[in-house]
């Protein structure tokens, strides 16, 4: 008996869901970025089963690729938010509104 | 006797292991979005990336179960905790919308009804003799379809560690 490639989606899946949920309710720009970390996850949990059930290693390549952009994000990201901090003294969404018009 | 064994042979089983890590990575990821302190949602992560890296392990690719430890809950989430006791954050404020927080609800109810129904017709049985071992993982890397992209990812990189400087700079 092996796992079952269905519950393997559905678990990607919820956890996408989980996150978008996430970008949605919470004002934290660290929290929020967690978020799309967690969304990020879950396209790679996706692409691992699907690597498995094609019998191909090229959705295991994507994911390497994946966690290398994620790794860049995440030190830019970061560093924006720093600056942004230094900027307004504040990490809640609704005070960052200079691009808006 | 043998109903006993055949327990035991399920709960050392990879599917049951696979619903275990399931629920762990579902009830962490819950944590990441309903915790108020965002230190606690980066260690609820921690565990959601760690569980996660078991089930890329029993789905047969061991080598991404490795990278994800290493690079996601070792190098990403020390950058993130790092920033966090770096900024001093304080705990997050209630948001005010109600009616916010339930649009977003039912939004993403509706996108996961989408999701699901749209996976529900995916049902391939695992391909048999899958080598996802690491030399062979290394093979399909390294050849001609993907060496390019690969030596690309390491530019993207540099010029994501000069922007992180750049930015977080405070005077050049």
């Amino acid at each position: 008996m092996t796992i079952p490639l269905q519950h393997a989606l559905y678990l990607s899946a919820l956890l996408f869901c989980i996150g978008v949920v996430g970008v949605f309710l919470r004002r934290n720009v660290i929290t929020v970025f967690m978020c799309i970390e967690l969304m990020l996850n879950a396209v790679n949990l996706a692409f691992v089963s699907f690597s498995r059930a094609l019998g191909s290693l090229d959705g295991q390549v994507l994911v390497f690729f994946v966690m290398t952009v994620a790794a860049a994000e995440a030190a830019v990201g970061l560093a924006i938010v720093i600056a942004l901090q230094r900027h307004k003294d504040s990490l809640d969404l609704d005070a960052f509104n200079i691009m808006k018009w | 006797m043998a109903s006993i064994d055949r327990l035991l042979q399920f709960v050392v089983s990879e599917v049951f292991l696979f619903y275990v890590f399931a629920l762990a990575a579902v009830a962490s990821a819950l944590g990441v979005i309903l915790q108020r302190n965002p230190i606690h949602s980066a260690f609820s992560l921690i565990v959601t990336l760690c569980s996660l890296s078991a089930i890329y392990g029993l789905l047969g690719s061991p080598f991404i179960a490795v990278l994800q430890i290493i690079v996601y809950a070792g190098a990403i989430m020390v950058l993130f905790l790092f920033v966090l006791m770096l900024l001093n954050v304080r705990r997050e404020e209630p948001s005010g919308g109600r009616a916010a927080g339930a649009a977003a609800i039912v939004l993403a109810l509706v996108l996961a009804a989408q999701l699901c129904t749209a996976l529900a017709g995916a049902g391939t049985a695992p391909a048999a003799g899958f080598d996802a071992s690491t030399p062979s993982f290394a093979r399909v890397l390294f050849g001609a379809r993907f060496v390019y992209v690969f030596e690309a990812t390491s530019i993207l990189i540099v010029a994501a560690l000069v922007g992180a400087v750049l930015v977080a700079k405070k005077e050049l």
